[in-house]
């Protein structure tokens, strides 16, 4: 049987295939069968989770604290480079200038993703806003949260970093950041479950090894990555002590 | 820990007394930093609240070096209108295993402050409490005001 490996969904459409280039050849080069799910949103990946059906994944750091420490999980490895930033977005010629001025009643346009919308929420406490006095309208992609600011559907909208980043000029100059996360301490890892604890040297070599050559450097690329950082235990608990006081 | 050094801008002199019953003359001038948006402070302690680790935005706000902030206790931040019942429950809350929050004034190397709302976890390995983190964030001016009226009268 096959293990299973999954990403989280919140990385753009366009790189689907990419995740399945990067399976086959994991598959091959550790010469084991691993069959990639990749779920439509959280709800679906935190089920498949919950029923024992992921073996591996890619996660963000809410998602991989919680198979840490929930699910007995083990991060062996990081994506180098920036960490994971959100920011709150308004339409350009939005009265509001700072977090402060937001008013009780305010319109959140944002999407499933459960990270983003954390981090949005605590930079809202500078104005006392809460799910009791904000309302949340749920977009399927990031580009309809942008829609949805430009439209005046929604007074403020939480998008990751990348996803404003990806916006054509277009779109993106008729937008305003108000306020961008500088957490720095929180990052996507690469976990695998004690089935492949087996395996673990094995796919953390692979991994660390994977810019070394051209395909290798190709498929981080396309994947948005320079490449792979080890984590140590000690990195990941402390990521998830920060993450604990984000959540709770 | 060293006493303050008094800075050039009109201050007051205060002595604290810590929980060990060590005392430290302090200056404050009154002046807020207002607190760097979109950031969090980060800072590791051992056991005993002995600063371990800290992030550039703990680093910023305090006004010390870094090099002056490691190895030091963290109530090297403590400032005078802070009422000492807020840290005792602090410290009961995290010895027994279990998350803090408040709202902290505290004191910068200036003598002046900045307000935040503070969350303080132990940090647990194999079962044991092997040291502490304090992640906090931005408050609102309202509920900043309502923590300085009731440590006022906490004093
Ligand atoms: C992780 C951690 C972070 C702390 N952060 C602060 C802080 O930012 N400011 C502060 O005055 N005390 C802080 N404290 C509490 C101090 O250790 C100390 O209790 C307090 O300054 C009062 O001093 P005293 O308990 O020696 O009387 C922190 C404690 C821990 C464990």
């Amino acid at each position: 049987m096959a293990f299973n490996f999954t990403v989280s969904p919140s990385f753009p459409n366009e790189r689907i295939s990419d995740w399945y280039i990067f399976n086959t050849w994991m598959q091959r080069s550790l010469d084991l069968p691993i069959h990639l799910e990749l779920h439509n949103d959280f709800g679906a990946q935190r089920q498949a989770i919950a029923a024992g059906k992921v073996d591996m994944i890619y996660a963000n750091p809410f998602d991989a604290s919680l198979l840490v420490r929930e699910q007995g999980f083990r991060a062996i490895a990081r994506p180098e480079g920036k960490p994971d930033e959100m920011v709150i977005v308004v339409a350009a010629d939005s009265p509001t200038q700072a977090v402060p001025d937001l008013l009780a009643g305010s319109r959140i346009a944002c999407a499933d993703d459960p990270c983003v919308n954390t981090i949005g929420r605590i930079l809202l406490e500078p104005a006392n806003l809460d799910g009791n006095n904000t309302t949340e309208l749920r977009r399927e992609t990031y580009i309809q949260v942008a829609k949805a600011l430009l439209r005046g559907d929604a007074d403020l909208g939480f998008m990751p970093v990348e996803a404003f980043e990806n916006l054509s000029s277009l779109v993106r100059r008729d937008l305003r950041v108000l306020v961008a996360s500088q957490i720095q301490v929180i990052h996507h890892a690469f976990l695998i479950g004690p089935i492949l604890f087996e395996h673990a040297t094995a796919i953390t070599g692979l991994l660390l090894s994977m810019h070394q050559s051209d395909k290798g450097q190709a498929m981080l690329t396309a994947l948005g990555a320079q490449r792979w950082q080890a984590l140590e235990q000690e990195d990941v608990e402390f990521m998830i002590d920060i993450i604990s006081t984000l959540t709770t | 820990m060293d006493d303050m050094v008094a800075s050039n801008e009109a201050c007051s002199a205060h002595l604290l007394t810590f929980a060990d019953g060590s005392r430290r003359q302090v200056y404050v001038t009154g002046v807020e930093t207002p607190y760097p948006r979109g950031k969090l402070i980060v800072s590791r302690t051992d056991t005993r609240g002995i600063i371990t680790q800290c992030n550039p935005s703990f680093v910023d706000m305090s006004g010390y070096p870094a090099a002056e902030l490691i190895g030091q206790p963290h109530c090297i931040l403590r400032h005078p209108d802070m009422p000492a019942a807020a840290f005792r429950d602090l410290w009961d809350t995290v010895q027994s295993g279990r998350q803090w929050n408040g709202y902290v004034k505290n004191l910068r190397k200036d003598g002046g402050h900045y307000w935040v709302y503070a969350t303080v976890v132990p940090n647990v390995r194999d079962g044991m409490i092997v040291g502490y983190t304090s992640v906090r964030r931005e408050p609102s001016r309202d509920k900043v005001a309502a923590a300085e009226a009731l440590y006022r009268e906490m004093r």
